[in-house]
């Protein structure tokens, strides 16, 4: 039996991430919680504020030895940005000698020895909500932090506002099934091309609207979203093709545009949400080329 | 005298810390602060009025979708729209934050609250066919426990067989809350972060094959909820009926009430609601609820004291870091300058002073079945049948309401964005009272002011040194043993803080409590 260890840490968030991977089906957060995962592997989820039974200083501490003690060998989870504003008291994480740690710390601390950080969420890829204008704490992502602190240990973007369970778990299994991703297998974001290889707008059941210009003109009619506002044209992600919650439905095929949720540019440069694309957009990733 | 420091408080939504004086194992002064500050209003100044729907959902993704609600009531009104939303729009809003409740509800009590009174440690002995516990006992005999162990030890009293089969629901629930997002995201695109619900209904139209695979997700989560959640909640009252007497709080409770029954009255407070608006406590009596006499108060707060005592539509954040006595970036909101818990304890009773029969009955024949007071209600446990009973409620009202939806006929109204507005929206997230304020000034936002349900309950002490509802909870406990403070996370749980929704920051070097020292 492999044991991977696992540390969660929330920074910055709202914990949907968390609830998105609680919404796992095949493994289910049961199977990934409890079970071997695969064969022979199993992911021992040390710390996760919102599912360990412990509180305070004790679970600190299983924190802090498994950084230690598993040097090189443990999974590093982060759900949202990192405060970098007044050298990060915006957010803090128990304590040390009687004064509250910063995220900041915690961060880098932990992300030094780990295996792998997998950044998971809009928020610790990209920056996502909390660092949108105008950034009232100088969220920065994770990427970013550990670049700053030249700390070099690999980096695995998962964005999403939520992510899709499958994002996560696909990527973690693939760690454990086959080791770290290459460098081929993520796109210039550093996602795994097998997720985010493809724009929306490829794989929408409603393109065929698109191409014939036929244009939904308000909530609720037939028709493309894109005047509506839709970022698919944009966005990198396979949501079409995967649909949302055990397959039940998905953002535009519930008449909804597209917010890109997945992209660095979400939300400032795709805002206002339901207005049409402009000109003034980034020039678009090209996650699915290479 | 000792200091307890629980931080972080786990097994809730977002980072919060409780610092509690013990003398003579009782608490004497108790102290909660959240550890995270965002700033989303100051995010959502400037932008499109319209992307409020959005940006607020994100403030919390365990309760979106009661963000995404209060959104939309306060643009609906803003948008001269109130009166205007389809009856198809209305009833799927409905749904989807039901739908969101039960979810909710269900992850509360098995997994961020079980785990104080549930051991999962006893299924290492365990010997039978049931797979979950078979696959639990097999963990526990590879020796790593994370993430059930560390825990506070010492007051796990199920008996064997009870536990066992709790610990087996435990797993069952984790299938049950995913339904109850499935089910969700049939007319709300996806969860967490709905994108059903915006300002002039839904967007999507209701057809039957959708209406039939909510009916269905609905008959499983209610079975669930009338065959085990109750019967569980039932049970931990019976092998811990001192927590039916801990953590009684401020004894005041307020609901804005929700779940819109009737779309035609622009004015929340007199709108026909599931849960009615309003106000109560210990001596359950009804009272109507008036919105104009919300104010949120920052003595304690690190925040300028030039904007203490305003309406939240005349809210601001000016930040004050260094300011003498504060201990929190929790706001506090008071209703007429007193301490009000919101929840569904407060969203039940409110509405069952109201008089309102189903509720009465349910509660007062549960009660009966139980062998418990009324009284007893405001306690740790209290709120937690409080939440399953609300739960039943809820879902048997969801199933008359998906019949009354017309299939194929629209959900949303169109509208005008206007240059200047104000709107309010008011409704229950799980957790209980949540209020948006808006502000439009040409055709962007000018203001936007939160007040959520975890700032009434978290909030530290008042203008008029009140301390808040959890504050309140924790004070007078007895602690049997200061290493395993369990007394103390079982009240604040019984709260489901959501301190995503509530808080605002830390301070940079902690507080002291020996300046609030009563010995």
């Amino acid at each position: 039996m492999k044991e991977y260890p696992a540390i969660w840490l929330q920074c910055a968030a709202c914990t949907g991430c968390s609830v998105s991977v609680l919404n796992a089906v095949n493994p289910s957060i049961k199977n990934l919680l409890i079970d071997e995962v695969l064969p022979g592997r199993h992911i021992n989820l040390r710390f996760h504020p919102t599912v360990m039974a412990g509180s305070g200083a004790p679970v600190i501490k299983v924190m802090e030895d498994t950084s230690k003690q598993k040097r090189g060998d443990y999974i590093l989870i982060v759900e949202g940005a990192i405060p970098t504003a007044k050298n990060g008291i915006h957010g803090v994480v128990g304590e040390r000698a009687g004064k509250p740690v910063t995220m900041l710390s915690r961060v880098e601390e932990l992300a030094k020895d780990a295996l792998v950080v997998i950044a998971l969420g809009t928020c610790a890829a990209f920056g996502g909500i909390p660092a949108a204008h105008p950034n009232p704490t100088q969220c920065l992502s994770v990427s970013d932090i550990l670049q700053a602190q030249g700390i070099d240990t690999p980096v695995v973007n998962i964005p999403g506002c939520p992510p899709h369970p499958d994002w996560f778990v696909g990527t973690v299994a693939s760690i454990l099934f086959s080791g770290l991703p290459k460098p081929e297998d993520l796109d210039e974001y550093r996602r795994p091309k097998a997720f985010y290889g493809q724009l929306i707008h490829e794989n929408c059941p409603r393109r065929a609207y698109y191409d014939e210009n036929k244009f939904a003109k308000k909530l609720g009619d037939p028709g493309c979203l894109y005047e509506l506002g839709c970022k698919g044209s944009v966005t990198y992600s396979d949501c079409p093709l995967r649909l949302w919650n055990n397959g039940v439905n998905w953002c535009i095929a519930n008449g909804s545009p597209c917010i890109g949720c997945t992209e660095p540019s979400f939300p400032d440069e795709v805002s206002p949400l339901y207005e049409k694309i402009t000109a003034a957009l980034p020039e678009t990733p090209t996650g699915g080329s290479s | 005298m000792g200091k307890i420091i629980i931080d972080p408080v786990t097994r809730i939504e977002g980072h919060l810390k409780i610092e509690v004086v013990v003398e003579n194992k009782e608490v004497k002064e108790a102290r909660s602060s959240g550890t995270l500050f965002r700033g989303l209003e100051l995010i959502l100044r400037g932008r499109d009025p319209r992307d409020a729907q959005q940006i607020t959902q994100r403030i919390c993704g365990v309760c979106p979708t009661s963000h995404s609600t209060a959104a939309a009531l306060s643009l609906d009104s803003a948008f001269g729209i109130a009166d205007k939303i389809p009856d198809n729009g209305r009833i799927i809003r409905n749904l989807i934050l039901g739908a969101a409740h039960i979810a909710d509800h269900i992850l509360h009590f098995y997994h961020l609250v079980a785990l104080d009174y549930v051991d999962v440690t006893e299924i290492a002995k365990y010997e039978g066919n049931t797979p979950a516990l078979n696959s639990i006992r097999s963990f526990i005999k590879r020796g790593e426990l994370g993430p059930f162990i560390p825990r506070y030890e010492g007051d796990y009293r199920l008996p064997d067989k009870v536990n066992e089969q709790a610990v087996a629901h435990y797993v069952q629930a984790f299938d049950m809350r995913r339904k109850g997002q499935e089910m969700l995201s049939l007319f709300g695109g996806k969860m967490p972060h709905n994108v059903g619900i915006v300002p002039g209904g839904v967007t999507s139209t209701p057809t039957v094959d959708k209406i039939i695979s909510f009916l269905w997700r609905l008959k499983e989560l209610q079975e669930f909820i009338d065959n085990v959640y109750i019967p569980d909640v039932a049970a931990i009252t019976q092998a811990y009926p001192d927590y039916l007497e801990i953590g009684h709080g401020c004894g005041s409770l307020l609901s804005y009430g929700a779940y819109e029954l009737d779309g035609k009255e622009p004015d929340l407070t007199k709108r026909k609601r599931l849960f009615k608006p309003g106000i109560t406590s210990t001596d359950l009596s009804f009272n109507g609820l008036k919105p104009d006499k919300i104010a949120e108060e920052v003595k304690h707060s690190w925040y300028s004291d030039s904007i203490s005592g305003r309406h939240p539509s005349q809210g601001d954040i000016i930040l004050n870091e260094e300011k003498d006595g504060a201990y929190s970036w929790i706001k506090s909101p008071r209703y007429e300058g007193k301490v009000y818990e919101a929840g569904p304890l407060a969203r039940l009773m409110v509405t069952y002073v109201s008089g309102k029969p189903e509720v009465k009955s349910l509660v007062d024949s549960t009660l009966a079945k139980l062998s418990i007071s009324i009284d007893a209600m405001f306690s740790v446990l209290g709120r937690h049948l409080a939440r399953a009973l609300e739960t039943k409620f809820i879902a048997d009202s969801m199933a008359d309401w998906l019949l009354e939806l017309k299939p194929n006929e629209p959900a949303y109204v169109s509208y005008e964005l206007p240059q200047e507005a104000t709107g309010m929206g008011l409704t229950e997230a799980a957790r209980g009272a949540l209020g948006h304020w808006i502000e439009i000034k040409e055709g962007k936002i000018a203001n936007y002011q939160v007040v959520t349900p975890t700032s009434w309950n978290a909030s530290p002490i008042d203008d008029r040194e009140q301390p808040g509802p959890i504050e309140q909870a924790i004070t007078g406990a007895k602690i049997k043993d200061e290493a395993n403070p369990f007394e103390i996370v079982r009240i604040v749980r019984s709260f489901d803080p959501c301190l995503a929704c509530a808080v605002h920051l830390i301070s940079p070097k902690g507080h002291d409590l020996g300046a609030y020292c009563v010995c």
